[in-house]
């Protein structure tokens, strides 16, 4: 019980202490956050002028695969919230170079695991990015207001969504910790990592939604774990997850989830056997 | 003894070699740095090829069809390349140069400031993003070319005006670039300089069309004729893609508006970087 005690007390003490370290930047966040807004404005008029060659001059009554024009920007407005649980700026490649340079030593003789320490950091991380994030958010979104038509999806889709949304922040943050433990066995892992990104940003929906994607590339990619970084959370909010399926598809990212808990406890175990550390 | 004035050419060309031997010293590297470059290009194409099974068109009688608006990416990336390959890390850089104190030696060489601040290094991987748009360019070419109906006759003058007003839309980026780097003495530190960059031209990276409704004519407006980076990609490509459009004259009269912000655009930023380094103080002694 005391042992217990004192792991979440420590836990504690790593989270206050990543947060106050976080929030020293807290102009630059809300500055850099609001600005991160303006490639959607593009995007907008993107859509906008192919919504009203479709339409005939009436975007309104034109659609792409379900989406009406209002739809397609609400959905771009909803993966930059995907975006702001599931991605992980630094991870991989932070992993790889605490291997290359030794300073993964440091968890081998203090009393908590790399992994519990970069999640907790990360989480510190995330929570000083929403508190500071939230009001470049709300001002976007209550701008945007307009173009969400149908509301607030109902309940049960609202609890699927959180669920979704805190689940892609596990999935992104192992997903990388597993790919930047690859650095112990190929010291430089930053090529593979610009291929991850490479896909993640197609596969995952930030560009467009996954829906338009010709066959047999929308059964492969729906095969994948990246839609549910951005694409799926979103897709949830706009009503474009049929209720039937909800349950089942919570339970395939949750599946995914677990899949790379293991991979990463593995891969560390693995790798820190065959890691070799030499001088202070 | 007379000073000699330095051979801006040999100048240049002995920068070029020197980023060359620099970039190619880790060649896997440097190849992975052109691949990545290249497969970034890939999926902007492949996102479009998407985008126009839905669509004939970006914009009602916009005349940017699918091969059209090739002709219009490929643009994108030949002036994006040029501009990464000749300026982007030298702005980079100049903001550190000043933030440590280092200006103070590029300041006494017997050579133009701006010169040696712009040109110090070359980015030579980024010329794999050059390679890919004229592969594009070519490909898209050949198909407006070639279609049966309205096929696309190109002659040497389009050519000719086209690699101009490519010129000219490099020239646009790099003044706003380094206007942008400049700022770095007022401000101490220009961190965000490439998000701001990136934030900006993104804007140029569509049809100026598609802003020309609702609440984006203002922004239309402004980024035709305060911050001209709409000029920079409209202009050459569709010179090129589209030189049967209805509004031929507009069309011109747009060519001539571009020649003009190019000019004013170098001489404006000009003023900036020597105004930015009277400001100047070293940061060292």
């Amino acid at each position: 019980m005391n042992a217990a005690l004192a792991r979440a007390a420590g836990w504690w003490t790593i989270l206050c202490i990543a947060l106050e370290e976080r929030l020293v930047y807290r102009g630059d966040f809300a500055l850099g956050t609001l600005m991160r807004f303006l490639p959607i404005v593009t995007q907008i008029f993107l859509w906008w002028a192919i919504f009203d060659t479709i339409g005939h001059g009436t975007r309104d009554s034109a659609n792409i695969v379900g989406y009406s024009f209002s739809n397609m920007v609400a959905y771009y407005l909803l993966t930059m919230v995907s975006r702001a649980f599931s991605s992980m700026p630094g991870l991989a490649s932070g992993i790889a170079l605490q291997i290359r340079s030794g300073e993964i030593k440091k968890y081998l003789i203090q009393p908590i695991g790399m992994l519990e320490f970069l999640l907790l950091s990360r989480l510190a991380h995330k929570l000083a990015y929403y508190s500071v994030a939230v009001l470049p958010f709300l001002l976007v979104f209550s701008i945007c207001r307009g173009y969400f038509v149908d509301g607030w999806p109902a309940w049960d889709l609202l609890a699927g969504y959180v669920a979704a949304l805190l689940m892609s922040f596990l999935l992104g943050f192992f997903l990388e910790a597993s790919i930047g433990l690859i650095g112990f066995w190929f010291l430089e892992v930053s090529s593979l990592l610009f291929i991850y990104m490479l896909f993640n940003f197609f596969l995952s929906g930030h560009m467009f939604p996954l829906d338009m994607l010709p066959a047999p590339w929308d059964r492969l990619v729906s095969m994948l774990p990246l839609k549910y970084l951005a694409y799926y959370p979103a897709a949830i909010f706009l009503g474009k997850v049929p209720r039937e399926e909800l349950i089942g598809e919570l339970w395939i990212e949750a599946g995914w989830v677990v899949f790379f808990i293991v991979t990463a406890r593995v891969a560390y175990r693995l790798g820190v056997r065959r890691y070799s550390g030499y001088g202070g | 003894m007379a000073q000699r004035r330095p051979s801006y050419l040999r100048v240049f060309l002995t920068f070029a070699r020197n980023s060359l031997v620099r970039d190619t010293m880790f060649r896997t590297n440097f190849l992975l740095q052109c691949i990545s470059s290249a497969g970034w290009t890939l999926m902007n194409v492949g996102f479009y090829l998407i985008v126009f099974q839905h669509t004939p068109l970006i914009g009602p009688e916009s005349g940017w069809g699918k091969y059209e608006f090739f002709v219009f990416l490929a643009t994108t990336w030949l002036i994006n390349s040029l501009v990464q390959t000749f300026f982007m890390t030298n702005a980079d850089d100049y903001s550190e140069l000043i933030r440590t104190g280092n200006l103070d030696f590029v300041l006494l060489k017997p050579i133009d400031t701006q010169f040696l601040v712009s040109f110090q290094k070359m980015d030579w991987s980024s010329l794999s993003t050059f390679t890919a748009g004229v592969i594009l360019l070519v490909v898209a070419l050949w198909q407006l070319t070639t279609r049966p109906v309205h096929p696309l006759s190109i002659s040497p003058w389009m050519v000719g005006l086209y690699l101009f007003y490519l010129c000219c839309g490099v020239a646009i980026f790099y003044s706003l670039m380094i206007s942008l780097a400049s700022t770095s003495i007022w401000l101490g530190r220009n961190q965000t300089l490439y998000d701001f960059w990136f934030y900006i031209t993104n804007f140029a990276r569509y049809p100026m069309e598609i802003y020309n409704r609702g609440w984006g004519v203002p922004l239309w407006g402004f980024f035709t004729f305060v911050v001209p980076v709409l000029v920079v990609v409209n202009v050459p490509a569709r010179l090129l893609a589209q030189p049967l459009h209805p509004q031929r004259s507009l069309s011109w009269q747009l060519a001539c508006f571009a020649l003009l912000a190019t000019i004013v655009s170098l001489l404006a930023s000009r003023w900036v970087f020597q105004r930015a380094l009277l400001s100047y103080r070293s940061a060292s002694s």
